[in-house]
């Protein structure tokens, strides 16, 4: 099983963007430590980690990538080129993640994406604000420079991605 | 385009796809021995060179495995215990007329290919490429 850090698709522009938003949860264990008040730290909070966004942002450009060959390849996240994350998200906001696909071919792919985040506190309707940029390359697993062979069940795009495809109307793209 | 405005613009490129510092790239350093480049890190430059020497009337598309080597071990014709043969060196020579294959003659170890590429043999692969 795959630990899904998106929660839905959005909108998608087949071969071109795909968009999927992440509802940040208190209800998620990692947030308790991540931060976690004590005696030293009373002021710390809880805050949605940059790692988990970037983890974010592939797996939604990873979806993007995937579509084009109809999910036949395996893709899977090769080089981080660029991550800038300018502030904190904190339980009860919404993270959004707009991912491009700038270039593909048999080898893989390159993305470029924003990451973009929602207050629900600050107004009643909804306004996005930017709050990072994130590129990334991936490779297409079985047409490694080397050569390798991997098992022909494509374990990337596993029954979770099904299930994050089916419920935004694009289940037969995975067919 | 002049050799001096391509290595200005390759320079550009592996600086943003390596991370490396403007001093280290010479003419004449190794992008895996030198810029540490990874296998990945050849794709990312591939797809960089392709969006700099792009423009709207003449596109500049790189084929997979036109400018760095790939699936060497699999021909035996051209690998033989880790080294190519007579046959492997001149498919080299053909494949990639922008390396200098001079010094390698002896060696022939394929683990040791990767290193031959410089930041010479970009200049020059894109120089032939648009002159094509």
């Amino acid at each position: 099983m795959r630990w899904m850090w998106i929660d839905q698709i959005v909108h998608f522009e087949p071969e071109k963007r795909l968009v999927a938003i992440k509802c940040v949860s208190l209800a998620e264990e990692h947030l308790h430590d991540h931060f976690a008040a004590d005696d030293r730290f009373p002021q710390a909070q809880p805050t949605m980690p940059a790692s988990l966004m970037i983890e974010g942002m592939a797996q939604t450009a990873g979806i993007l990538v995937g579509s084009v060959n109809r999910f036949k390849e395996k893709v899977v996240l090769a080089k981080i080129v660029k991550a800038e994350i300018s502030c904190d998200v904190s339980p009860g906001q919404t993270i959004r993640y707009d991912a491009t696909l700038e270039r593909i071919d048999q080898a893989g792919a390159s993305t470029v994406g924003t990451v973009e985040c929602c207050d629900h506190s600050q107004d009643d309707n909804v306004t996005w604000k930017k709050i990072g940029t994130i590129e990334l390359m991936f490779s297409h697993l079985d047409q490694n420079a080397a050569g390798l062979e991997f098992p022909e069940e494509n374990f990337v795009f596993s029954d979770n991605f099904k299930t994050i495809l089916h419920t935004a109307g694009l289940a037969d793209l995975a067919e | 385009m002049g050799r001096d405005e391509i290595f200005e613009n390759v320079r550009e490129v592996l600086e943003e796809a390596l991370g490396a510092d403007e001093d280290e790239i010479t003419p004449e350093a190794s992008l895996t021995s030198d810029l540490e480049a990874e296998s990945i890190d050849f794709l990312d430059i591939v797809f960089r060179l392709e969006k700099k020497f792009s423009t709207d009337d003449q596109p500049f598309k790189i084929n997979q495995g036109e400018l760095f080597p790939e699936n060497l071990m699999e021909n035996p014709d051209w690998v033989q215990d880790g080294k190519f043969t007579d046959s492997g060196m001149a498919m080299l020579e053909e494949r990639m007329p922008h390396v200098d294959f001079s010094g390698f003659a002896d060696d022939r170890d394929v683990n040791k290919v990767a290193e031959l590429i410089t930041v010479q043999s970009i200049v020059e692969f894109v120089d032939r490429k648009l002159a094509a």
